[in-house]
């Protein structure tokens, strides 16, 4: 397994910087790298992960910076709390040193476990441009090439906007997120932004895919293809023809700035959309705005093997850190989506359950949605729902 | 003449020729430009200004028809030149006429010309090869929230800059391996520092206190990296303005929920698309925010979201605001400020009125009767008109 997966990975890092150049060595890797990804991509749909001893899973737990911590301590007390059967491995990233031994031995923790749960880790700005973005680096080398962001307007939460139903699905390896710039002449940067073929064809099918499972009857795709007509009309393409493959499915497309202007006037008339990176991290951030801000949404990233859960909008929320004003939900949920994802759909609807109920509590909520609570008072709230249910607790 | 002439042709060449050979064509252009401040244009004659008018597609062939209408009303001394660009043939014929003819006049009021998707990629977006050619480098959207028009946000006061010739839209694209392309996304030192220059120059101007930068330099390090840089330098020459910057997905949500908590934002080429549109959305839709693109010697007029309205089109339901608004800004580039501000004012009175608004307002006025009112309102205030 390990010996795959390295291979796996060489030929991913090295297959963007290559390209076409060293055909033929991408061929060489490549076989093995391919006959990997098709045995898994044949299942097709994403296998839980196998670690799994006497009922318990393990999930691999990445603290972050900023508020990440304190919100995933939060998470593994309401877990305990719930005797949820999962056992966290925490990994620490250290954000201000350069070298990648840390974020590689997260990457080797979440290939043993299969499953993570993570706060942001910080880019710092002063550092070397050569110290690449800790969670870039993650979600490309673990492929985790669907980022799904499912923004609804919360019962509880007072919104300018109301009934806001839409699922955002963000390509999440390639595009603007290269990482590849170069200074040929002094004062002029280049930065690459690749579109690939395969790439798009997967976040397409992916796209089509989970509307037609979750009974969404519309896509839209959000693009520039005006202004990029090869790249982006690249992806438009591979859009339209996984479209073809689904009749009973809508598909339109919609230029990124008339889409972000009709969002702010009428986001009631978006179901699914699906994106390139940058556009997905600029939709999906005015969306997250729209139902209520950055700690009401949870987002999760899925690979064919792997998936890594974590708060939509990324923030490390540094200068709310360690002053208990931290919104939970976000990662709360984010964590009930990782139940759902093990399977354990009982104690994933009892927590969702929970936090819904204390959504609605308006005394409860915190700063940045306009309350004066705390976050261990919505926890301690939450917890109390979850008893008050009836399941199965430990004492406090 | 000559020396215009010379002065845009090393305009029209510096992009290209960037660092390579800056010495022999810099030297004709550096003595011309550094001696003139910007002068407004000399196509005058008999104390009328002559402008460029270019229809484009959709709805703007209406809508400048109206202004054209409100200005003769109005009895603005301004004469229009319309040159029709046909944004379905291939040849890039059209296009230069019109470039030419703003060289000619050096302002011009147009409408959005459509790129049309099924002709092949080497075809170049028409409003693009503009702004490039004449070097229009700063596009300039103020978003006001109008008294008259219901939003969900209020008191929205927000100068949006953005870089109008670089970054993403560099039209440069090329597929080495089959089934990938490569994007280039180009940012520069010359113009990156050029446009924190203009949106500082701009915020001193209107008095503006601050001064936010929008970039995604944790991603994209060199990139924006350096044009947050530039901005940085810049900064430091106006120590009465506050700097800060902010990464675009925050920005973004930020808008949606306390836009007014931002004065002045300058930021590259495509998050200032998808920033202005997020605030046109905000101030009530694409039909009410004026657009400018500024260049050293040019400036050129259109609606801020550059849409080109082709499903209502030629139904008498377009909201004319926008463009009328974007006159009123062309008239205050010609410094005919008097008709400026007179036309303004009838424009944001007629806004009042709700029974007016146009459909992308949420009623059911017709954009013939807007403008009638437009003009009743200006022939009430008392200068010369015409009979109507």
């Amino acid at each position: 397994m390990a010996a795959h997966s390295a291979v796996l990975s060489m030929s991913k890092i090295i297959k963007p910087f290559w390209g076409g150049h060293l055909g033929n060595t991408v061929k060489v890797f490549g076989t093995t790298l391919t006959s990997h990804r098709n045995k898994s991509s044949l299942t097709r749909e994403n296998i839980p992960p196998p670690a799994k001893y006497g009922g318990r899973h393990t999930v691999t737990l990445i603290p972050g910076d900023g508020i990440g911590p304190e919100l995933l301590n939060h998470v593994r007390e309401v877990f305990r709390f719930s005797c949820v059967p999962v056992d966290f491995e925490v990994v620490h990233v250290n954000s201000a040193v350069e070298t990648e031994d840390d974020i590689n031995n997260a990457i080797t923790a979440i290939r043993r476990n299969g499953v993570a749960l993570k706060g942001n880790i910080e880019t710092k700005h002063t550092m070397a441009p050569s110290v690449k973005s800790r969670n870039n680096l993650l979600r490309t080398s673990l492929d985790l090439y669907a980022n799904v962001m499912h923004c609804q307007s919360l019962p509880g939460v007072q919104t300018r906007h109301k009934n806001i139903d839409i699922m955002i699905i963000r390509e999440n390896t390639e595009g603007e997120y290269s990482s590849l710039e170069h200074e040929s002449v002094s004062g002029v940067v280049e930065s690459l932004k690749i579109i690939t073929r395969n790439n798009s064809l997967r976040i397409a099918d992916y796209a089509f895919k989970l509307a037609r499972e979750k009974g969404r009857r519309r896509v839209t795709a959000v693009h520039k293809a005006n202004i990029m007509k090869l790249g982006d009309g690249l992806f438009l393409q591979c859009c339209r023809e996984v479209a073809s493959g689904y009749p009973d499915i809508t598909f339109d497309s919609m230029i990124v700035d008339n889409t972000t202007m009709q969002l702010v006037s009428k986001p009631q008339q978006f179901d699914v959309m699906v994106m390139p990176n940058l556009y997905g991290n600029v939709v999906s951030n005015v969306c997250a705005g729209l139902v209520g801000g950055p700690g009401l949404v949870p987002g999760a990233n899925y690979g064919h093997v792997y998936a890594v859960f974590e708060t939509a909008t990324r923030n490390t929320g540094k200068s709310i850190a360690n002053r208990n004003i931290a919104n939970p939900t976000a990662m709360l949920l984010a964590s009930c989506m990782m139940l759902d994802h093990l399977k354990l759909y009982d104690h994933a609807s009892s927590i969702r359950n929970a936090i819904l109920n204390t959504m609605n509590e308006t005394r409860l909520h915190t700063a940045d949605i306009g309350g004066q609570g705390t976050t261990s008072e919505v926890v301690q709230t939450i917890m109390r729902f979850i008893q008050s249910k009836g399941q199965l607790t430990s004492e406090y | 003449m000559t020396a215009r002439s010379v002065r845009s042709l090393s305009g029209a060449l510096k992009p290209l020729f960037s660092n390579r050979c800056p010495g022999v064509y810099g030297a004709a252009s550096c003595n011309q430009r550094q001696k003139s401040t910007y002068t407004p244009p000399p196509a005058r004659y008999g104390g009328r200004h002559t402008v460029t008018l270019i229809p484009g597609d959709g709805i703007g062939p209406e809508l400048g028809n109206h202004v054209r209408e409100l200005f003769r009303f109005c009895c603005v001394p301004v004469d229009f030149e319309v040159v029709n660009v046909d944004s379905s043939v291939a040849s890039e014929d059209d296009i230069n006429n019109a470039i030419m003819a703003i060289r000619r006049n050096g302002v011009a009021l147009k409408g959005n010309i459509e790129t049309n998707h099924n002709l092949p990629p080497s075809y170049k977006s028409r409003n693009n090869l503009l702004r490039t050619t004449l070097d229009l480098y700063a596009n300039v959207m103020h978003c006001q929230s109008l008294p008259g028009v219901r939003t969900r946000h209020r008191n929205i006061d927000i100068m949006i800059i953005r870089e109008n010739t670089e970054g993403e839209y560099s039209s440069l694209e090329h597929e080495n391996v089959p089934g990938v392309v490569e994007c280039l996304k180009i940012i520069t030192k010359t113009k990156s520092l050029r446009i924190a220059d203009y949106a500082f120059r701009t915020a001193r101007a209107k008095g503006r206190r601050r001064v936010t930068a929008v970039h995604k330099a944790n991603i994209m390090k060199l990139g924006d990296g350096l044009f947050l840089e530039c901005c940085k330098e810049v900064a430091s020459g106006y120590p009465e303005i506050t700097f800060d910057s902010m990464i675009v997905d925050n920005t973004t949500m930020q808008l949606v929920s306390r836009p007014q908590q931002f004065d002045l934002m300058v930021m590259p080429n495509l998050y200032g698309n998808v920033v202005s549109n997020v605030c046109a959305g905000l101030v009530g839709g694409p039909g009410l925010v004026p657009g400018a693109n500024y260049g050293e010697d040019y400036a050129v007029f259109e609606t801020g979201t550059r849409n080109t309205g082709k499903s209502i089109a030629n139904r008498n339901t377009a909201n004319p605001t926008a463009m009328l608004l974007a006159s009123c800004l062309l008239l205050d580039h010609l410094k005919l400020h008097a008709y400026a501000s007179m036309i303004r004012r009838a424009i944001l009175s007629t806004v009042s009125e709700t029974r007016l608004h146009t459909a992308d307002l949420g009623g059911q006025g017709s954009t013939s009767e807007v403008v009638q009112s437009i003009m009743n309102a200006v022939q009430s205030t008392g200068p010369q008109t015409l009979s109507i």
